[in-house]
């Protein structure tokens, strides 16, 4: 790779330098890296377009394959041209050796040829007579012969005039004959007869080489230059190979180098020839190199430039490689050269294929790479948005799911009331033991079902981020006392002491939600409920601080130091985890914001270790047998946990199995000043308001062994205003009373200590009624639960009143006062409303209705005072807010809401202002209380009229100056004694 | 005899205003208010009906002939002939006049008209019926008879 990278990048170096072609390449390589820079560009705007860049992403990865492609071909035409390259200098190398070779080999033969004609001349035309014959020239020229490796024979030819001929024929006994024919040669003008030949060539002698043609030319050539003169090659004699004759001149004397060819061809003797055998010399030369096999190499006569005369070598086919040697044999007139050919074609270049194609495959999978990751990015981004489409349409679903449930569930609480209702009025009418049973199957169904879509809707709601909390002013006692009767009726079937405390450092009017804390205190508490037999449920109400301060004081609460006896589990436990707790637990002493802590403790079966952890997971219970005997759906506690977050609260508990459990929660609330009329207070208040009154300054006696029970009934009966003393029998209790100094107005005693010493406390009274500092003391019994055996067995002997339990202010306010006869005449709404018939509802009532459609009118005045009611009939708004412009006598007003001129809500949210306007005067003392009916709170009950039952009719009755009250059913159907009746019967009870 | 025959009319008569859609159980209800402290109550209540409806239905017709129609009027109009309507159970001048609404909310003075006629026709009908019911029950009373359940 390394090696890869550097020759890429040398390549183009050497491209510039070298060939024209490559310059292109050059041009390519700045676009694409030109190309790529735009590209780099292009991605850091990336993200806006990414369409734009995977089109760039393509073009990219085209170019870059295109690139190298272009690269690898340009890389193998290189190595390619590398490989010719040296192949050619081999050639060349070897071929010019062999030539040089050849040359001097040549040349060795040649000097030797003429030393050998300096012999002749010297033994043979120097000496008289002649120290050379035929056969000492044979037997000399055969012994030198290695002198001579590429001559195959050497001969020698005097020059002999025409007049000299007949002489020397004689001399030599044999006539001069003419060369190929042997006959004896014509007369010319001289002649040169062979006198010696080698014994190999000892055919020629007495033959005329000038007779033939060749030798002829070369003989006269040479006695006329003074050097070797070859032939041309020619097939000779006897071998029929191919060869040459070497022929040097013998002269008479030395001549000058510079002797003019006349002169020479005076001089002349005679003429030393030799043959060579120039294929056998070739052959004998390149048998002695190596690579024989390498090369083929012919040797070809030039001097005919166009004819060409092959002296050596197969006449093979001339393409491919060929290098050219030029031979000197010393002949200027004859040119030689050699040509040297491989004689293999040249080998496949492996090299280069396979490093242009290992390049090609790199890069190939370089692009593939890059374009996987590509389409991968692209595909993992496509997949991303596909998933947040997908995230948003399931958030979406899931909001939608909530809105529906809580619509859905809205629409349906809605008829059911209506249905409830129904039976609610169904059971008033005469019905038989099996019908009553029908239909108190069929509303504890209904109400259950009610419970549970307030519960989804609930869930819902907080599922969706909808539930928010209000912001009222708001008493914590009245609620507490609110839920405790709720569950009195089935605490009392069960024998479960039910009890609430609330430390007195608790303020009395509280800013938050009181509607969502009822619901939590109300989970609980029917959890509690639920899985308690016996014992007890205490509901303890304290600040935050008061709970930290104590936490180190509070350890001698022992287990057995409880309300009913019973074991309970710690509730310290509970609280354990909270962060208010904790050392990062921001307090804030001094600010309005109040922490309260709230503990539900029971005796019931407890929850399972095992089942602990999903307490709060919605929909889980501790096992499915739970439902069937215990009903609910189990999301009562995730609500819960929910409500109390929203409460800036936290939710613990602590269990154990068969022991019970403890759950605590804390919640922020602000601090609400009674005096403040920023926010509406509560219509629930004037229940506790108006009976705190009328004990303040007594005093009481509570006989409880109990510390944890008195507590509670001292809160209560504190809250009274009375002052209370707790002792723990009923002698020590005697003793407080006959000190005297302080009368004591009442005694409660505990159910447990009555049982227990009955006969001791019948003393104990008849003692309270001997003392008689005036009046003596009423005795009043705190009973769990109403036995009518009991009163007449036990107490009937005494003047006794028995308070049920639980305690609540309003029940034991009105309990003393009946038993003291304080009266409460002022009061008119006074408690619990007995379950009326609706007549006794109606009864006695004045009326108001106000529609402008005339029928209307008539006929729902003619229902209501077929129930006795006293009706008085408007058919515009402004009659009615005339009429109801306090002081009035009105108990109620029906008010249809699409009037002309002047619609429901209007006429309402008129009729809302006037009373909030004759208050703030009653408040502020501008209006006597007497003028105004002794009325201090105008609020007359407005009943919204209409067939529309959808719910932004609702809604805006809710809006409409604080209660207008809206029952979703249609008036007409249901007109005489149907819900709409039902309806004003629940809105005067709740208003009562 | 005669007295019995008259009971059974009326109740067949009764029965048949129900069966044929002229009349709902909003009557039943109406008639079920009726008690001897208020033993004309049905009657009252059905004639004043009757007024308020000749009223609304002429009102209603003169403000169709008009050049401008002022359809918000019309359907506060209608809206009370619904609400009388209904309120003794003239079931088919009821959904007639729900009809009625939607033609004035769109503003069709075709509809709107067509409607009226419809109305109308409906109305003498139903009043026609009524009327002659009460006939039947005071011919009862007149013969002394109670007027059955």
């Amino acid at each position: 790779m390394n090696w890869f990278i550097n020759g890429e990048f040398k390549d183009p170096k050497a491209a510039i330098l070298g060939d024209s072609g490559s310059k292109m390449w050059f041009t390519c390589w700045d676009e694409i890296s030109n190309f790529s820079f735009k590209i780099h560009h292009q991605y850091y705007q990336f993200i806006g377009s990414k369409r734009v860049c995977k089109s760039w992403w393509r073009k990219l990865l085209f170019s870059w394959v295109i690139g190298w492609t272009l690269a690898s071909v340009w890389i193998f035409c290189c190595i390619c041209s590398h490989a010719t390259e040296k192949r050619k200098e081999t050639l060349a190398s070897m071929c010019d050796e062999r030539a040089r070779m050849l040359q001097d080999q040549f040349n060795v033969s040649m000097n030797h040829i003429q030393a050998m004609s300096i012999l002749i001349s010297t033994f043979h035309h120097g000496k008289t007579p002649s120290a050379i014959d035929q056969r000492t020239f044979a037997r000399y020229t055969e012994r030198t012969a290695f002198e001579r490796p590429l001559t195959s024979g050497v001969a020698y030819a005097v020059r002999v005039l025409h007049s000299e001929r007949e002489q020397f024929e004689r001399q030599q006994g044999w006539t001069i004959k003419r060369m190929y024919t042997l006959e004896p040669s014509p007369i010319q003008e001289e002649y040169a007869p062979v006198i010696f030949a080698q014994d190999i060539v000892s055919h020629v002698v007495s033959l005329d080489m000038l007779s033939g043609k060749e030798d002829c030319e070369n003989v006269l050539r040479a006695r006329r230059s003074g050097k070797g003169v070859l032939t041309a090659p020619f097939r000779l004699l006897k071998t029929n190979r191919l060869g040459v004759i070497l022929t040097f001149a013998v002269y008479k004397r030395d001549l000058p180098s510079n002797a003019t060819p006349n002169e020479r061809i005076q001089a002349t003797d005679g003429y030393l020839g030799g043959v060579f055998d120039i294929e056998s010399l070739v052959e004998k030369l390149l048998q002695q190199l190596s690579s024989k096999q390498t090369i083929l190499v012919n040797v070809f006569d030039t001097s005919n430039q166009s004819y060409p005369i092959s002296m050596y070598g197969s006449n093979a086919s001339t393409d491919g490689l060929e290098h050219v040697s030029h031979l000197n044999f010393g002949d200027p007139f004859r040119k030689h050269e050699m040509r040297c050919r491989f004689k293999q074609k040249p080998p496949w270049p492996l090299l280069a294929i396979s490093t242009s194609i290992g390049i090609l495959v790199i890069a190939l999978l370089v692009g593939h790479i890059f374009y996987a990751t590509v389409n991968r990015i692209a595909k993992v981004e496509d997949d991303c948005h596909k998933m947040m489409v997908l995230k948003k349409q399931a958030e979406a679903a899931d909001v939608a799911k909530s809105q529906f449930l809580a619509t859905v569930s809205h629409e349906i609480r809605t008829p059911m009331n209506g249905v409830l209702g129904m039976l609610d009025m169904l059971m008033d009418t005469d019905l038989d033991v099996t019908q009553l049973d029908y239909v108190r199957t069929a509303q504890a169904s209904g109400k259950a079902l009610v419970a549970l879509i307030n519960e989804v809707l609930d869930q819902a709601k907080i599922e969706s981020g909808k539930l928010e909390l209000e912001e009222v002013q708001f008493d914590l006692r009245a609620i507490l006392d609110d839920v405790l009767s709720l569950f009195s009726g089935k605490s009392q079937d069960k024998g479960v002491e039910l009890a609430v405390y609330i430390s007195d450092r608790v303020p009395e009017m509280l800013i938050g939600d009181p509607g969502r804390f009822r619901q939590i205190i109300t989970n609980l508490m029917g959890n509690s409920i639920k899985f308690t037999e016996k014992g007890h449920i205490l509901v303890t109400v304290h600040l935050v601080e008061e709970v930290i301060d104590s936490i180190e004081v509070e350890t001698e609460c022992s287990s057995k130091n409880t309300l009913s006896g019973f074991p309970v589990a710690d509730r310290r436990q509970s609280w354990k985890g909270f962060r208010t707790f904790g050392p990062e637990g921001t307090m804030h002493p001094f600010s309005d914001r109040i922490n309260l802590i709230v503990s539900v403790e029971d005796t019931g079966e407890g929850i399972p270790p095992e089942a602990q952890p999903r307490v709060f997971t919605p929909f889980m219970q501790v096992g499915p047998s739970i439902s069937r005997t215990h009903g609910g759906t189990g999301i009562g506690l995730s609500i819960s946990k929910c409500l109390v977050g929203l409460m800036n609260g936290e939710i613990g508990f602590v269990s154990i199995p068969k022991v019970g459990s403890t759950f605590t929660f804390t919640a922020v609330f602000a601090s609400g000043s009674s005096s403040s009329k920023e926010y509406k207070s509560q219509q629930i208040n004037r229940q506790s308001n108006s009976v705190s009154t009328e004990f303040h300054g007594m005093k009481a006696l509570v006989l409880d062994p109990r510390p944890v029970r008195a507590k509670v009934s001292t809160y209560h009966i504190q809250r009274l205003g009375i002052h209370v003393e707790v002792v723990s029998d009923w002698k020590q209790g005697l003793s407080i009373i006959n000190r005297g100094n302080n009368v004591i107005h009442m005694v409660l005693i505990e159910q447990e200590v009555w049982d227990r010493d009955l006969n001791s406390l019948g003393l104990f009274i008849n003692n309270l009624e001997k003392i008689g500092h005036g009046t003596p003391p009423k005795v009043f019994l705190l009973s769990n639960s109403i036995n009518s055996s009991r009163e007449n067995t036990a107490t009937g002997a005494y003047d006794l009143t028995i308070i049920s339990k639980p305690l609540r202010a309003s029940m034991l306010a009105a309990s003393l006062q009946r038993a003291m006869g304080i009266g409460n005449k002022g009061n008119p709404h006074n408690g619990e409303l007995p379950s009326l018939s609706l007549r006794n509802l109606l009864l006695g009532r004045k009326i108001l209705i106000v529609d402008d459609n005339n029928v209307n009118l008539k006929v729902a005045a003619g229902a209501l005072r077929k129930y006795g009611a006293d009706v008085v009939s408007a058919t515009r708004g402004i009659e009615a807010i005339e009429l109801l412009t306090p002081p009035h006598q009105f108990d109620a007003c029906f008010m249809d809401i699409q009037m002309p001129e002047m619609d429901g809500f209007e006429a309402t949210r008129r009729i809302r202002d006037v009373e909030q306007n004759i208050n703030n005067c009653i408040q502020f003392g501008e209006l006597s209380v007497d003028a105004c009916n002794n009325v201090s709170n105008w609020h007359v009950p407005i009943l919204a009229m209409t067939a529309d039952v959808i719910q932004a009719t609702h809604e805006q009755c809710l809006r409409t100056a604080s209660a207008m009250a809206f029952f979703g059913v249609n008036k007409f159907r249901f007109f005489p004694t149907g819900a709409f009746v039902f309806g004003c019967r629940v809105y005067i009870e709740s208003y009562a | 005899m005669d007295l019995v025959q008259l009971q059974r009319q009326l109740v067949n008569y009764r029965t048949s205003l129900y069966h044929e859609g002229f009349l709902d159980e909003q009557f039943t209800q109406l008639q079920e208010l009726q008690d001897e402290n208020n033993p004309d109550f049905v009657v009252e209540v059905v004639s004043l009906f009757f007024e308020d409806s000749e009223r609304l239905l002429n009102e209603l017709s003169k403000a169709l002939e008009q050049q401008i129609i002022d359809f918000k009027r019309m359907d506060a109009r209608v809206h009370q002939l619904k609400g009388s309507s209904s309120s003794i159970g003239a079931q088919r001048v009821r959904q007639l006049c729900v009809i009625f609404r939607n033609y004035c909310e769109a503003q069709n003075v075709e509809g709107c008209l067509k409607c009226l006629q419809q109305v109308k026709h409906e109305y003498s009908i139903v009043k026609t019926k009524l009327e002659s019911m009460f006939q039947l029950e005071q011919q009862i009373l007149n013969a002394g008879g109670s007027i059955p359940v």
